[in-house]
């Protein structure tokens, strides 16, 4: 097996390198989990299921209408239409930014966050000062962010939660109307679908 | 229930610092632990409320001290010592073992 030692033998394992390494270790002599598969996971999230796959979705809604008013009313049906569902974006809620509407997503509880359209969350969503600050001081966030948002756009902060997944439909940059949905997308950051940016100018 | 997971609105955790580049994983343990969490739950061990609540039953200051991927690793130590699909002797022992072998 690869993983058993594709580290330098310069420092001693931490104490939690010891206890994933034991576990992983029983459970794979008990059978329960199968080491391969694991590296299979691994690789999917690192390099299939990630916010390329949000930005495909963002991109079509702004280059076909009628696929934005199913996403806006079925999020979850549409974004099946282009193939991503499954493990931790069973339900999803896509919410649209607009003139005068600008949304946020948190995870205040934990770390909820739409797998199969963002892939894994940054280590930021899922850490303490984020989920304190976005529900009580969003511009604050913002701010952390270097994003300013006009004072008299509203904001609104969705708090996910384990059956309930969110999507930020980011506004489609000024001078981008004769782009092609293929180029649109490298517009189409992952904080903008989080809420934490904006989309990029061309 | 109350507890110090609940950290809508807290005050004084200080800015919200994000990690240019970011790659998805930090250490290969985090990989693991990723791989094991999904395998297990697959595996029918646990549903997703069942892990987020032996997160919450952390206690505050060391849930509050570790990182995420640490999360997963205690909650999904106590899940399966709880349920009878590992024991803590053995996970205790295998550690020696490793650390023995590595040293």
């Amino acid at each position: 097996m690869a993983h058993d030692h594709d580290h330098p033998h310069n420092k001693p394992l931490s104490e939690v390198e010891l206890r994933v390494k034991a576990l992983e270790s029983v459970l794979t002599e008990k059978k329960l989990i199968d080491p391969d598969a694991i590296d299979l996971i691994v690789e999917n999230y690192e390099t299939k299921i990630g916010p390329r796959n949000g930005a495909k979705v963002v991109a079509k809604a702004w280059t076909d209408p009628e696929f934005k008013k199913r996403l806006l009313e079925n999020a979850t049906d549409a974004i099946k239409e282009l193939g991503y569902s499954g493990v931790q974006g069973e339900d999803m809620l896509v919410v649209e930014n607009t003139n005068s509407i600008h949304n946020m997503v948190v995870c205040t509880l934990c770390s909820c966050y739409p797998w199969p359209t963002l892939g894994l969350p940054p280590v930021w969503y899922k850490a303490a000062p984020y989920r304190a600050k976005v529900v009580k001081d969003p511009r604050g966030v913002l701010d952390d962010f270097g994003v300013s948002i006009p004072e008299d756009t509203e904001i609104r902060v969705w708090d996910s939660n384990a059956e309930l997944r969110y999507l930020v439909l980011p506004k489609r940059p000024d001078g981008t109307d004769g782009m092609s949905e293929e180029d649109l997308m490298d517009l189409v950051t992952r904080d903008s679908m989080i809420g934490t940016g904006l989309a990029a100018s061309r | 229930m109350n507890g110090v997971h609940d950290l809508g609105g807290m005050d004084g955790l200080g800015p919200v610092i994000a990690e240019q580049n970011e790659p998805v994983f930090h250490d290969e343990w985090e990989k693991r632990m990723m791989g094991m969490f999904v395998s297990c739950f697959a595996g029918g061990h646990y549903n997703v409320d069942e892990f987020r609540h032996a997160i919450e039953r952390m206690d505050p200051a060391h849930y509050l001290e570790t990182s995420y991927y640490e999360h997963w690793l205690t909650s999904l130590e106590t899940l399966l010592t709880e349920k009878g699909v590992v024991t803590q002797a053995e996970l205790d022992e295998r550690k020696k073992h490793i650390a023995m072998e590595e040293s």
